[in-house]
């Protein structure tokens, strides 16, 4: 099995080898992949959206469908990972391992623990309002609020953090991104606009198209980071108990 | 010789994506523990990442973020030969963070495996399913 | 501000060395643990990697995403079934 392995790898690499002798340069300007599409979003984007970072005006404005659907791949990710370790018929379980144990608190961790996690979120929060203007955004800093409970989660017990954030909690505040994400395309169809076009809101709230342009991507990149932070966290509860919410690592 | 140089210089970048790739492919064919495959997957997936980025980049160009962005455009000349190439930077990040959900999932059904059928060898794991 | 992408080769070459070598450990070692470790290292040098290629973004999100969640949930999965692996 294994040399058919090697040999399928080293056909595979030599056709890919072929392939990429007709690839562009590295670096050269001229390439296909920089003429088309991309220089009308690197000239365009101050004056139609007023968003000096390329990446988020593309992502949100220009791409904001894609945006969405990748929104609920990952609430789909995070629903299947709870149907898939919480809901036991009863089978026996064959595992002949005990669950890891874990020793009474650290008190170094505990500490560092309790001072980093409050900077952390405020971090997060920086990230997500200033991503129009440097790199961040939703994800970036949705990530960052989702690690700082994983944090809390390692260095005290899971059911200590599921005393702070319940469980129900964890779950609506999924659906609750998914939700401000679809609602706010949806209003720009009500306002008389098609869906996802944000210019419907500058008649609504008194402002330039531009600005709501600008607007309207904060309000979709709230709902992304919500989504993400509830998802990563109820990722990390899952897996790192094994579905039954007990202990933690 | 200097065209040898040259060739090398200009395509050195797809070369090194593509023995990533082959690293990844062979640890998700020929590993018998299931962890190690995901592992494999993983680092399959990075490199596909570094391939697409690697042609974003322009000679003598900087990051995608306007300079000075702040204030009003109309005296603004943008020249796109100045900035970095932002398409494939915002396909990328679905793809990172897909890759994540994707994760998270087969981590799930591993540790659902090793609940049925005590291991996670692939072997073993067929042995108990013809018993 | 102008910032020419090749700016120091040797670096760039140096990265995808230690990237190969951090690869191939990571595949190659018996403990479970130790592999998702190295896995942690990959990803870290993945997104210096992709700074330099001026990707800051991307490597914004890999270095939350990478090495940082995707560490944490394989570490939990390898601490709940057999840490040895037979290859």
């Amino acid at each position: 099995m294994k040399t058919i392995a090697f040999l399928l790898t080293i056909a595979v690499g030599i056709l890919l080898l072929m392939a990429s002798l007709d690839l562009p340069n590295w670096g050269s300007p001229e390439s296909p992949a920089s003429k088309h599409l991309s220089t009308h979003y690197i000239e365009k984007s101050i004056e139609e959206t007023s968003v000096p970072n390329l990446v988020t005006s593309v992502l949100a404005d220009y791409r904001g469908y894609d945006t969405m659907f990748e929104t609920v791949v990952i609430f789909c990710a995070g629903i299947t990972v709870l149907i898939v370790l919480r809901f036991t018929h009863g089978e026996k379980d064959k595992s002949t391992k005990p669950r890891p144990s874990r020793q009474d608190g650290d008190i170094i961790l505990q500490t560092a623990a309790r001072l980093l996690v409050p900077v952390m979120q405020l971090f997060a929060l920086y990230v997500i309002a200033h991503g129009h203007h440097s790199p961040g955004g939703g994800f970036q800093g949705g990530v960052i609020l989702g690690a700082s409970f994983i944090l809390l989660a390692i260095s005290y017990d899971l059911k200590a953090v599921f005393k702070r954030f319940k469980k129900n909690s964890v779950l609506v505040l999924c659906s609750t991104g998914v939700l401000i994400y679809v609602g706010i395309g949806f209003t720009c169809l009500l306002l008389g606009r098609n869906f996802l076009a944000y210019a419907a809101w500058a008649r609504f709230l008194g402002i330039t198209e531009v600005e709501a342009h600008s607007r309207g991507m904060l309000g979709v990149e709230i709902g992304v980071a919500i989504t993400v932070m509830a998802i990563m966290f109820s990722l990390y509860a899952d897996i790192a108990s094994g579905g039954d919410l007990d202990e933690g690592l | 010789m200097n065209e040898f140089i040259a060739f090398i210089i200009a395509k050195y970048n797809y070369w090194a994506a593509l023995i990533l790739m082959l690293i990844g492919l062979y640890g998700m064919l020929s590993k018998n523990n299931l962890l190690k495959k995901v592992i494999g997957m993983s680092i399959f997936q990075s490199a596909i990442i570094l391939f697409y980025l690697s042609t974003g980049v322009k000679k003598g160009a900087t990051i995608p973020i306007i300079e000075h962005g702040h204030g009003s455009a109309e005296h603004m000349v943008i020249n796109a030969a100045h900035y970095a190439n932002p398409l494939p930077h915002v396909l990328m990040l679905t793809a990172i963070v897909v890759g994540v959900g994707t994760l998270g999932v087969a981590l799930a059904v591993i540790q659902k495996i090793y609940q049925t059928h005590g291991t996670i060898e692939e072997d073993e794991i067929l042995e108990s399913i013809e018993r | 501000m102008n910032w020419d992408a090749s700016f120091l080769w040797q670096f760039d070459v140096l990265l995808l060395f230690m990237l190969i070598t951090l690869a191939i450990t990571a595949l190659t070692v018996r403990d479970l643990v130790a592999a998702t470790i190295v896995l942690g290292a990959y990803s870290f040098v993945m997104c210096l990697l992709w700074t330099v290629m001026l990707a800051v973004d991307v490597a914004f999100t890999e270095a939350a995403v990478g090495a940082g969640v995707s560490t944490v949930l394989l570490l939990g999965t390898a601490l709940h079934v057999k840490r040895k692996s037979k290859d």
